[in-house]
């Protein structure tokens, strides 16, 4: 480790990584710091990815390839299944990733193109100089030591400290945190080409349960609901019940947990000398929970505007507005969007859920595109529409409050 | 009196971090470390997944 270097990047997930690297590859001197002393481990992730999508950054491998699925198979309350192509299950489905292994293989890709990294290295501070962060405190075994950076990137997850250090509120309320529990299972019976996903107030209020096949017979078997429908310990015990009920032969050979940020668009991810990627930028679509495409999306723009900041020696808030404006424009649309449709999908009973679901099961959706099922929908449920105008105006409300807040 | 850990349930997820207003909490590697900052809300316990936290008495 050096005590200087043109970008550090804190969090070395999907994010940082694919940051990392893409600065390095344009002729950047990178530090990599990951506060673990495995990257990748343990996993906080359902590990459902779009293949299309994926392959734009990363050549797909089978060593991190757990399983193949072909669409997904979405259960209303009374247990009406509608099934879906992979082109309409959207960004989670396609992949399932072995994220041990996913998260090590972006991390060597980023070693190779230069970056130098650095485990069980935990941030602890920014280093900051007239008003400008240039750099991080850092912990290694137990030593403390200061160091400069012309920019430093904050990937450091939902825990995130580095945009608070900065002076950028990411705390979340609860409601806006999808609290999640998951088990990897053998020994349970299910369709190894399908993701499952299971709705309903009493089994997951505000949220879902997935069953996401991992190869070899296992599978992902999950729960993600909203914290304000959380109380201490009980999504575990909904999850549980599920397990018992589905699976009863099951056998758990992982416990993992976490939490995923689904508010609306945080206020800023750049201040001087600092961008913020990923779920420290809770990037994550509110809807489904999935970050993974978006923090490597959100990574590769900041690793450019990293450089193109730095080779114009302009680091300033005002320079990285490229990266804020960018993301904004791009993700944080689909992101806004998601979040009112999240909002509404909140709201709805067991009965509207049975409903929609009773709507659609004669509709071939194999090869319907997300506006032909919209349109399924609304056929069929007069009211969804009369529903759904709300969500108009909702749109409108966000792009009025996010013009206010970014200036754009 | 600040909020206090299981670290027998705990699953070092971090969920509880995201939501701490003060910011006093923090994820190191495999446990959570509460600061001065606590101020004793009882919000982290409320995301936890798996009923780690509690609001000392």
């Amino acid at each position: 480790m050096k005590d200087r270097y043109d970008m550090i990047v804190v969090g070395a997930g999907p994010g940082g990584s694919i940051t990392a690297k893409t600065a390095a590859k344009a002729g950047l001197d990178v530090l990599l710091i990951e506060k673990r002393q495995q990257i990748g481990d343990p996993v906080r992730c359902a590990e459902g990815v779009n293949k299309e999508l994926l392959s734009t950054y990363i050549k797909p491998d089978p060593a991190w390839i757990s399983a193949d699925v072909i669409g997904s198979r979405i259960f209303s309350p009374d247990g009406t299944m509608i099934e879906m192509g992979e082109k309409l299950s959207g960004a989670e489905v396609g992949y399932m990733l072995e994220r041990k292994v996913f998260d090590r293989a972006l991390a060597r890709e980023a070693a190779n193109a230069g970056v130098e990294i650095m485990v069980k290295t935990r941030a602890t501070g920014l280093l900051m100089n007239e008003g400008y962060v240039c750099g991080i405190k850092a912990q290694h075994m137990g030593n403390n030591y200061e160091i400069k950076s012309k920019i430093v990137v904050g990937a450091d997850g939902i825990e995130s400290k580095v945009g608070r250090w900065a002076g950028i509120d990411t705390s979340l309320k609860p409601i806006d945190v999808c609290t999640c529990v998951q088990y990897l299972m053998t020994n349970i019976d299910f369709d190894p080409e399908f993701c499952e996903f299971h709705l309903g107030t009493e089994i997951a209020p505000s949220g879902y349960i997935w069953v996401f096949p991992k190869g070899n017979g296992s599978a992902n078997v999950g729960i993600g609901i909203t914290g304000d429908k959380s109380t201490n310990g009980s999504v575990k015990k909904l999850l549980d019940k599920f397990v018992e009920r589905r699976f009863p032969e099951g056998i758990i050979i992982e416990f993992i947990v976490g939490g995923v940020p689904v508010s609306r668009n945080i206020k800023r991810a750049v201040v001087n000398g600092l961008m913020l990627v990923g779920d420290a930028a809770h990037q994550s679509d509110p809807l489904t929970g999935g970050g993974i495409i978006n923090s490597m999306w959100a990574g590769e723009m900041a690793g450019r505007v990293g450089v193109k900041a730095i080779n114009a020696n302009d680091v300033s808030a005002e320079f990285l507005q490229k990266y804020e404006k960018e993301w904004r424009s791009e993700l944080g649309r689909d992101l806004s969007l998601s979040y009112i449709v999240k909002e509404r999908f909140r709201k709805l009973t067991d009965e509207d859920l049975n409903t929609l679901g009773h709507s659609l099961e004669s509709v071939d959706l194999k090869n319907l595109s997300l506006p032909g099922l919209l349109w399924a929908l609304f056929k069929a449920n007069k009211k969804l529409l009369w529903d759904l105008r709300h969500i108009f105006k909702d749109i409108k409300e966000i792009k009025d409050i996010e013009k206010a807040e970014v200036g754009i | 009196m600040a909020v206090s850990v299981n670290r027998n349930k705990c699953g070092y997820c971090g969920a509880c971090v995201s939501v701490c207003p003060p910011g006093a909490l923090e994820l190191i590697e495999t446990w959570i470390e509460v600061d001065d900052a606590c101020n004793n809300c009882g919000i982290c316990t409320k995301i936890c997944p798996v009923g780690a936290l509690e609001v000392a008495k």
